[in-house]
């Protein structure tokens, strides 16, 4: 029963909030409240995944193979637990205004009903639940993203579901085409029956399907050209809730998967994802410094790190694998932050063009020096969870002998670390560019629209803090996804039936 | 029959990615449409064809081959998803055209940066 309940609790305060009466402060605190019911589901079933293995639900107790089965191991508790963290800190930020036509046109309902969607895309043991709960999160965010209708906002609506929509395609296709060979889709099942069945064609034409649509998903290069193009445009706490969670639901999909249907250490594909997550550093990097817009320039750095979040899978050693996810955990953290440290330029200065930014630092330096937590985070300056994270990347490269790597996402650290202080010094540093021309001052900056972010920013702080323990707790949740045995054995039993064919 | 669905849904695939790759937005709709039944068609094939048989089995009586109801249960599934997401991509098409005026992917474009 617990498992369900990350899906559950938001998909009951969409419902609540869809029936109550339009009053902005009560939708934000019911809202606000939903969210916080979610994060501590996912925290109770973090805790019981750590106290006793990988947690099984059957949904209404079909045995495994024939109905749904809802799993969590620590890679999906971890991930949880990190979905309804950054639910909390979005729903909070509307406490600071949400424009109220957004608001009547059901923006506090559609937020949950992300939520809902990926909470569900981590737990799910099925592949085609998976393609269910991707199409969910995908219609709760388009809507989101297209509630608005300035033209910029229109074009990368345009853009978003149109590629979105190809991944789903892609990702369907792979799945019926798995289906046909395997005859099951409980993950655990395909991962006990497929590899026997499997022959080479088969194999890399149906890794090479699933790569692209979690490729396009995640913003892979050479499939990220919608991601910049888009996760601009949205009022910042979409923004960040995208930012933060979409593209990681892509990488989340993209590992679990692979790990359990394609443990061939040494096929092509992921030779392929190896260059891939590479090239996606590099091309992610030099995009952002060639940027001249906050939030264009953390997209950028969005598909750039993507690719150290792919490599961990594409060396497939535990190492790496746990590298990888502890750069997940930070890179959400830090990238949400940053997309709503971007809503307090909106807010006082109406636009995120970062030549007409500057002087927040002498105006609130309190709010200045808070915001240099998630830049130099993000930069990988140490001792910040940023610089954790990339070592725990880059030494497993070192330790599996691809120097080349290692050196190329070396050098990417730096072009981030280039591009952060470029950000820093021309949106909070340099003096303000233009003299305010209404005699107004800009607005002060609350409580309200800085909670959230100092919010994510301690928990950014705790997870440098306890960076120990995390890492330790990443590692067992790599071994735990190469190990794939005991995954099998906790959703199927012992002795279960295969599945008819 | 296996050999007309595949030609089927082969034919689907292509005219929905090239109708996809064109620059007009209602072009891009029907590519979507077409692409969706495409794969539902694939997961039918995919899956194995059976001629007349319903994918129900009495108890004890296990008559092969029986048609596989799971499939059935998937593009229903795609079906309804991709209604939906399909009626989506209308009204968002259909508000691009009243904003911009055209349908055209290019003329849509204001931010040249």
């Amino acid at each position: 029963m617990l498992l369900a309940l990350p899906t559950l609790v938001p998909l009951v305060t969409a419902i609540v909030l869809h029936l109550l009466p339009h009053r902005s402060r009560l939708l934000r605190v019911v809202a606000f409240a939903g969210s916080l019911g979610a994060l501590a589901a996912a925290v109770s079933i973090f805790v019981r995944v750590q106290q006793s293995g990988i947690q099984v639900l059957q949904v209404a107790s079909w045995p495994a193979p024939f109905g749904i089965s809802l799993v969590a191991d620590v890679f999906s508790a971890l991930m949880i637990v990190m979905v309804s963290v950054i639910g909390v800190a979005v729903t909070g930020t509307s406490f600071a205004g949400v424009d109220p036509r957004r608001e009547a046109f059901g923006y506090h309902q559609l937020i949950q009903l992300v939520l809902m969607g990926v909470a569900g895309a981590f737990l799910t043991g099925d592949i085609f639940n998976l393609y269910v709960w991707f199409e969910v999160m995908l219609i709760g965010s388009f809507v989101l993203m297209s509630l608005y209708r300035t033209r910029a906002q229109l074009h990368a609506a345009v853009t978003y579901v149109g590629l979105n929509l190809l991944a789903s395609a892609f990702l369907l296709t792979a799945i019926g085409l798995l289906y046909g060979q395997a005859g099951t889709l409980n993950l655990a099942d395909l991962a006990r029956a497929w590899p026997a069945r499997r022959t080479p064609g088969l194999d890399a034409a149906l890794s090479m399907l699933f790569l692209t649509a979690f490729g396009i998903k995640a913003g892979l290069f050479p499939l990220f050209f919608w991601l910049p193009a888009s996760y601009h445009t949205p009022p910042t706490a979409v923004g960040a809730l995208l930012a933060g969670l979409l593209t990681k639901v892509g990488v989340y999909a993209m590992i679990r998967v692979f790990t359990l249907l394609f443990p061939d250490p040494t096929a092509s594909v992921y030779k392929v994802l190896l260059v891939l997550s590479a090239v996606t550093m590099v091309v992610g990097l030099i995009g952002a410094l060639a940027q001249r817009d906050f939030r264009r320039v953390l997209s950028f750095n969005l598909v750039g790190h993507i690719g150290f979040t792919t490599v961990g899978l594409a060396l497939w050693t535990p190492a790496a694998l746990g590298g990888s996810i502890l750069y997940v955990l930070h890179h959400m953290l830090v990238i949400s932050t940053l997309f709503l440290v971007s809503g307090l330029f909106l807010r006082q200065k109406r636009t995120t063009d970062l030549s007409a930014l500057g002087g927040l630092y002498r105006s609130q330096p309190a709010v200045a020096g808070l915001m240099l937590i998630p830049v130099f985070s993000l930069a990988g300056i140490p001792p910040l969870s940023g610089f954790v994270a990339k070592v725990a990347v880059v030494a497993p490269m070192l330790g599996a002998g691809q120097y080349l790597l290692a050196a190329v996402a070396l050098c990417v650290s730096l072009l981030t670390m280039l591009s952060m202080a470029r950000l820093w010094e021309e949106a909070f540093w340099k003096p303000a560019s233009v003299p305010s021309s209404s005699s107004v001052p800009p607005p002060r900056l609350g409580v309200p629209i800085v909670a959230p972010i100092a919010f994510l920013v301690s928990l950014t702080i705790a997870l440098t803090a306890l960076a120990g323990p995390v890492s330790s707790l990443t590692m067992r949740a790599a071994e735990q996804l190469l190990d794939r045995n005991a995954y099998v054995r906790a959703v199927l039993g012992d002795e279960v039936p295969r599945a008819a064919r | 029959m296996e050999l007309l669905l595949a030609i089927i849904a082969g034919v689907l695939y292509a005219s929905g990615l090239y109708l996809m790759l064109r620059r007009r937005l209602a072009q891009l709709i029907i590519g979507l449409g077409l692409l969706s039944n495409g794969s539902n068609i694939l997961i039918l094939s995919a899956a194995g064809v059976t001629r007349a048989k319903p994918p129900l089995i009495t108890q004890g009586m296990i008559m092969e081959p029986f048609a596989d109801p799971v499939p059935q249960s998937l593009i229903l599934t795609a079906i309804v998803i991709g209604f939906g997401v399909l009626a989506f991509s209308l009204v968002l098409a259909h508000r691009v055209h009243q904003s911009a005026g055209s349908d055209d992917i290019d003329t849509i474009r204001t931010d040249r940066a």
